[in-house]
């Protein structure tokens, strides 16, 4: 028999993430570009090997070409192990018909032969959608010294924001008294992160009986975690403190990768002890024009400034000529910004073209009525004409001409 | 002639000697350049992106730092079950008395048993000071349309000052004339790139002659000697090369990557230069920052001015810090207020706030690794 595994984490990135339109209209949410040279995934992949557990099943459902093709056999994170490593799991044909994931639970139904392979003690089940460093073999010992069934990892979020949350009403000794699932008026303030560690023997006798339950939507959240609840098993909250963010939408995407501008964020990701690995391609350092002005700002690999950036991230192989402004932007790999452009308050997709004198986004201040602002999107491959403009709050999804709004 | 029947010899100690301040801790393939990488990646890459699968790396001393660089190989997708990368330790060879290697020649027969194992057809060797991005599928090409014995590549324009670098006269045809082999001159002369291409068989029957005859140097006792009973051609290289033969032309080669021109013609997009990857994040300018004409690796953090410098991973430059005409290697840190012209730095470098140091464009001022100032 094979050597147990204590731990193993099963990957949800199936998710389509289609607030964020037309940026995941080709690629799956976790492969969505960030801070200059990350995807999501990275995160949750890089905690997963900084925390130990190195046998990773990775959920796909929704485009997973990019995904693929960007885990490839892991080495990046040091994933291509003999014993484990990191497996693409794409819904597959069986004797009794063929399914897509119905669900996360029913993902992971659907995935039992191959967890039971392994022979692990616990599984963790992880989000690929969030932006965090954490620490999961602490949440692990936390999981253990309570003999708990099922350990869910709660950040204490702002009260206002709370109504946005699955939240949990926790008992003195932090094991779980209620759930609220974005209620209007919240009595927690405690969210879920979407981080779950199972005693395996228990998670898997939950996955049958949902999966038989006709009613259920097969929904970790909805169903099985309640379920468990109601009957009455362990089930405990593990307090997470640090840097965590959903970037569900275009402004938590535009703000998180913002975030890393700020000193005052928790998110320091030149931590050697805590190294959030990526997938590179071989690109020169950046080269900075005798004319450019660059502040406030983060740059990577093969990119060429020679206009002016503020408050922005460049992503690889991004070209700003003389004379563009990019403000508070994010400009992911390959694009190029020609000669009198202006890119501001804007997320821009990978290959895209920003002709001359084009515009995309515009300052808050210039709009009153704050409910037309917002963040502007281009998506990739599309090229912006001479003199095009493209509004704040905007999604480009087709080519525009030249002097058109 | 296919590529994957092509075996790569690489010398990573090269030259050492012309490079003293950077090379005693560490062999001339692994000294760092143009702020990501190491010399050798550019021979190991121009091997690899014409598609030579099987590479050995001649090593003498100190090769820690290059063993840790090129690891398994798989940066050049050299990783492999059959062929790859081979790293090639020093060996103490019973035909000279059981010592190390002292020359070119010696050391080729040391890695003797590497050569002949390889079931490749030919040979392309390659030095690790010469900085260059060529298409090595093109000269291959050119060595069996001219049915040479011997392909030599060259550049015509000023020789290295390195001494014995052969310099040489081509006839029409191509070939290296049996006319006097030039002197290493101030006048532009056809001089070699210790790029040579030839047949396996040939070249093991040369080494075993020239060591049984006591010969010690490749170029004059294997190539001079050879002119008239071998057909040995030259290629020329269009495309760039740049020869290291002192801290002044390192330093030289670093800031000409500064015109966008030398840099695009190094960093060719369709022949990519890989190398070891790092997992640092992008570099961050803050506020304060003011970079002007550098090139800036991923990890480093600019609070100050920078102009016409090149950065390596991880510096740290303090707010108002002045750089200037500046090659600062990895993991440095420079205080604040700090004022820096025409300095190389080694790794690990600490500059204090408020110190001032600086040398000329034409002697830069040379920090060596870890030094505190």
């Amino acid at each position: 028999m094979r050597k147990k595994t204590e731990c193993l984490a099963m990957l949800l990135a199936g998710g389509q993430g289609s607030r964020l339109g037309v940026l995941t209209q080709n690629i799956a949410k976790p492969a969505v570009p960030y801070g200059g040279k990350y995807r999501i995934i990275d995160f949750p992949l890089s905690n997963c090997v900084n925390s130990g557990i190195e046998t990773v099943g990775v959920l796909t459902q929704y485009e997973p070409l990019e995904l693929n093709a960007y885990i490839g056999n892991g080495q990046a994170w040091d994933l291509d192990r003999i014993n484990g490593g990191v497996h693409i799991l794409s819904p597959y044909q069986q004797i009794s018909g063929t399914e897509w994931y119905k669900g996360t639970a029913n993902a992971i139904y659907q995935n039992i032969p191959f967890i039971e392979r392994y022979n692990p003690e616990y599984v963790a089940v992880l989000s690929g959608d969030h932006i965090y460093k954490m620490d999961y073999a602490k949440m692990l010992t936390f999981h253990k010294e309570r003999s708990a069934d099922c350990t869910i990892a709660m950040l204490e979020v702002p009260w206002e924001e709370a109504s946005r949350f699955g939240l949990m009403i926790l008992n003195d000794d932090n094991s779980i008294a209620e759930f609220e699932e974005k209620p209007e008026k919240p009595s927690s303030n405690k969210a879920s992160m979407g981080v779950y560690i199972f005693t395996w023997e228990k998670l898997k006798a939950y996955l049958l009986a949902d999966e038989a339950d006709p009613d259920s939507d097969n929904d970790f959240g909805k169903n099985l975690i309640p379920a468990m609840h109601q009957a009455g098993e362990r089930l405990f909250a593990y307090p997470f403190e640090g840097y965590w963010k959903d970037v569900g939408t275009i402004d938590s995407l535009w703000e998180a990768n913002l975030d890393l501008l700020n000193p005052g964020v928790d998110l320091d990701l030149s931590d050697d002890n805590w190294r959030i690995y990526s997938n590179n391609p071989a690109n020169t350092p950046h080269y900075i024009g005798p004319n450019a002005l660059v502040e406030n700002s983060m740059i990577a690999g093969g990119c060429r400034v020679e206009g002016k950036l503020d408050y922005s991230i460049l992503f690889a192989d991004v070209i700003v000529e003389e004379g563009a402004k990019v403000e508070y932007s994010i400009v992911m790999p390959g694009t190029r910004i020609e000669a009198g452009a202006v890119v501001r308050y804007s997320i821009v997709a990978e290959n895209a073209l920003i002709r001359r004198g084009a515009q995309v986004g515009d300052l808050p201040e210039n709009y009153p009525d704050r409910d037309l602002w917002g963040v502007a999107v281009v998506g990739d491959g599309l090229v912006v004409e001479k003199n095009a403009r493209v509004k704040p709050k905007e999604m480009l999804e087709n080519k525009i001409k030249e002097g058109q709004e | 002639m296919r590529a994957n029947n092509v075996l790569g010899i690489i010398y990573s100690n090269s030259y050492d000697s012309v490079l003293p301040e950077l090379t005693p801790l560490r062999a001339m393939g692994s000294v760092p350049f143009a702020g990501r990488y190491r010399l050798i990646d550019f021979p190991l890459s121009n091997m690899v992106n014409c598609g030579i699968t099987n590479v050995g790396v001649i090593t003498k001393g100190n090769y820690r730092s290059l063993m840790d660089h090129v690891g398994s190989g798989k940066a050049w997708d050299l990783s492999r079950k059959r062929d790859g990368l081979f790293v090639i330790p020093p060996f103490s060879d019973s035909a000279f008395g059981g010592e190390q290697f002292r020359s070119r020649i010696e050391a080729l027969h040391s890695a003797i048993g590497f050569i002949e194992r390889s079931k490749a057809e030919y040979v392309l060797m390659c030095d690790s000071n010469v900085v260059c991005n060529m298409d090595f599928g093109d000269l291959i090409k050119y060595h069996s349309d001219k049915g040479a014995d011997i392909t030599l590549v060259y550049k015509y324009e000023q020789a290295p000052k390195i001494p014995g670098i052969l310099t040489f006269a081509l006839d029409a045809s191509g070939r290296v004339s049996n006319e006097e082999l030039c002197r290493c001159g101030i006048t532009c002369a056809a001089h070699s790139l210790n790029i040579f291409l030839l047949r396996k068989s040939l070249l093991e029957r040369l080494l075993n002659d020239a060591v049984c005859l006591g010969y010690k140097d490749f170029d004059q006792d294997i190539i001079a000697s050879n002119v008239e009973n071998l057909k040995i051609f030259g290629y020329e290289c269009d495309s760039y090369a740049r020869t290291i033969d002192s801290l002044q032309t390192y330093y030289e080669i670093n800031m000409d990557l500064l015109q966008p021109d030398q840099k695009d013609a190094l960093f060719a997009p369709d022949r990519p230069v890989f190398t070891k990857v790092h997992d640092d994040m992008p570099s961050v300018y803050s506020h304060s920052s003011n970079v002007k004409n550098s090139l800036i690796a991923d990890g480093c953090k600019i609070e100050g001015q920078v102009e016409n410098c090149v950065f390596f991973r991880r510096v740290n430059v303090g707010r108002g810090a002045k750089l200037k005409n500046c090659v600062i290697m990895q993991d440095t840190f420079i205080g604040e207020g700090a004022d820096l012209n025409c300095v190389i730095t080694d790794k690990n470098a600490v500059i204090k706030p408020d110190k001032v140091l600086s040398g000329d464009k034409n002697y830069p001022f040379f920090l060596g690794k870890g030094i505190v100032i």
